[in-house]
């Protein structure tokens, strides 16, 4: 059985055991489900624009209300849930190849090309999450793109760092030194013997990160520079609805409460995934000081 | 001790240099001329000349640089574009505001957190430690800015205890200023509080482990002295790291709950710059920000070197 065989199957024990991590994975279906299918299941357009019913409270008609342009907020929670999706998956996919490619040259090579990579690391993470994204955001100009890229970037440190890590604990290994005697190509080597090894920390980054990377995109999206308009959001449904929030409460609560339970199914299986993969790697908390 | 500090301070001027040229680069990456990008509908020849000239834009790309760097060593960060005022100027009078955010949310994570934290790790597994945790689980999972806004609601629109947003300066009326940060600091404190107790907890219960421990419960000291006098000393130092980047990320991570509340810190200043596209002060607050944070970040090293002999010989 390889390392990877080994580590998926290891994974779905620890979630089907934990009754958190459940509730995490069914949180998680749902959302998938909302994300492939919400406009089918949304019951009005997300940008039907009616006056007559502006601001209306959630009633039966409207589950979670109208907002200030009379549009179903439930129908416009839904859609969003692709946005979010597809900014975790796209942007931690980034962070996930560049930061694993840079990770993996600089443990397995290690001297000056290792001193040289990881300073750089070490530059972007001297800068806030946040106040980085915004900084790539405003220099590229506000859209879903361009946020994808900026939460990539400024997640890749993270994964090199973890990779690094690991390499550099699997390189000494038998197995490796053996393959090396074998006169297996360097890349051969990475690709065939360290990467499967040091797989379980990286399952673990990746779905913290995803949390993380959703919990960005909103706060960008809040700061009117993720999604743009008519395009929902939850981030951007937030931040047009802060003007009316003190009259239309449903128009604050159920946008975050989205965000909410998203980031927390992420975190609930990302820490279990831990707890059974890799109990010394960070904690949730760790990693979102790491974040900034 | 010398040899350490000199490679921290090494490491940490070679990182400072490399976060210059992100910051220099990113006023680079600007599609088109980012001098009239900036100037917009106010473009004129005379205005766009001066600013251009002024921020070093009409000289080849390393001479801008050097220039960049050099004029930074000595404070000078450039002019706004839109008010012509120097950049440096411009951020620091908004840094107090930023400082008094960030050391009240602090002060209060810690207030919540001590506690809960400690008694999680004494009393693990019971009903307090579960409760503890999911606190601490629901802190890093909510937005701040959801709180913030549910905060708003609550306090400001339901039982109108609080105002929603605004800012009084604590030297001018310290009663104004309490009422006004109350609810962003409460709301970056409590995801602040829920880190914090995580650390506390899995620290304390480190501790609880420890030989020394075992050693002096067995030689019939009181609960409460073996506690205070030999797990919360040692348990608590690498706390105070976690306690010193929390403070150092809040003083450049406010920027969502500083727009929410209205907060005139260096994060609403930031975003201030984007809109605006004045270039020269995002750079100048993003550089701020991120020195401080690497000047934070080596001081705890530091600090923590001198508390923990062990961390000198790694």
């Amino acid at each position: 059985m390889s390392g990877s065989d080994s580590t998926s199957r290891r994974a779905l024990v620890a979630l089907g055991r934990d009754p958190l991590a459940v509730t995490g994975g069914v949180v998680l279906v749902l959302l998938v489900v909302a994300g492939l299918a919400g406009s089918w299941l949304a019951p009005a357009g997300i940008n039907e624009v009616d006056v007559d019913r502006m601001l209306q409270p959630p009633s039966w008609a409207h589950p979670f209300g109208t907002d200030e342009l009379g549009r179903d907020v439930l129908s416009r929670v839904l859609v969003a849930a692709r946005v979010s999706l597809q900014v975790g998956a796209v942007s931690v996919g980034i962070a996930l190849l560049a930061g694993v490619t840079l990770g993996l040259f600089a443990g397995y090579y290690q001297g000056w090309l290792d001193n040289v990579l990881m300073r750089c690391m070490d530059v972007l993470f001297a800068f806030p999450v946040l106040l980085l994204a915004v900084a790539i955001v405003a220099v590229l100009g506000p859209g879903l793109s361009t946020a994808m890229v900026a939460i990539g970037v400024v997640y890749t440190p993270i994964f090199a760092r973890v990779t690094r890590a690991g390499v550099l604990s699997v390189r000494e290994q038998v197995f490796v030194r053996a393959a090396v005697a074998t006169g297996a190509s360097d890349l051969r080597i990475m690709r065939r013997h360290v990467l499967p090894n040091i797989a379980a920390p990286l399952i673990v980054q990746t779905s913290l990160s995803l949390a993380f990377a959703i919990l960005s995109e909103a706060a960008l999206s809040f700061l009117g520079l993720g999604v743009q308009p008519p395009e929902p959001a939850w981030g951007r449904m937030l931040y047009d609805g802060r003007g009316f929030v003190t009259d239309a409460w449903w128009l604050g609560f159920f946008p975050g409460a989205a965000i909410f339970l998203t980031v927390l199914a992420f975190n609930l299986v990302g820490d279990a995934l831990r707890d059974v993969l890799d109990p010394r790697q960070l904690t949730v908390s760790e990693a979102r000081r790491n974040a900034g | 001790m010398t040899r350490f500090i000199l490679r921290r301070l090494l490491q940490s001027g070679i990182v400072l240099l490399g976060v210059t040229l992100v910051v220099f680069l990113l006023l680079q990456l600007v599609p088109g001329d980012p001098v009239r990008v900036a100037l917009g509908t106010r473009f004129d020849p005379e205005t766009y000349e001066a600013l251009r000239s002024r921020a070093g834009l009409d000289q080849p790309l390393p001479v801008q640089y050097a220039s960049y760097v050099g004029h930074a060593l000595t404070g000078d960060l450039g002019v706004s574009f839109r008010s012509g005022r120097p950049v440096t100027e411009i951020v620091l009078e908004r840094l107090p505001a930023t400082l008094s955010l960030a050391i009240t949310a602090v002060v209060f994570a810690l207030l919540v957190a001590f506690p809960l934290g400690v008694l999680s790790a004494l009393r693990s597994g019971s009903v307090f430690d579960h409760a503890a945790r999911v606190f601490s689980q629901f802190g890093v999972s909510v937005p701040d800015f959801w709180m913030g806004i549910m905060g708003i609601l609550l306090f400001a629109g339901v039982l109108g205890w609080l105002p929603p947003s605004g800012y009084v300066a604590l030297t001018e009326d310290p009663v104004g200023w309490a009422s006004h940060v109350v609810l962003p600091a409460v709301t970056v404190g409590l995801v602040t509080a829920s880190i914090l107790t995580r650390f506390i907890r899995s620290s304390v219960l480190e501790v609880l482990a420890e030989d020394y421990v075992r050693t002096a419960e067995a030689k019939g000291l009181p609960t409460r002295v073996v506690v205070v006098r030999h797990v919360l000393r040692n348990a608590l130092i690498p706390v105070v790291t976690v306690v010193a980047v929390q403070l150092a990320s809040l003083l450049g991570g406010v920027i969502v709950i500083e727009v929410l509340f209205a907060w005139p810190g260096v994060g609403r200043l930031t975003y201030d710059a984007v809109q605006a596209r004045d270039y020269p002060v995002l750079q100048g607050a993003i550089l701020l920000v991120a020195a401080l944070f690497l000047l934070v970040n080596l001081l705890v090293d530091l600090l923590y070197a001198r508390l923990d002999p062990r961390i000198r010989v790694r």
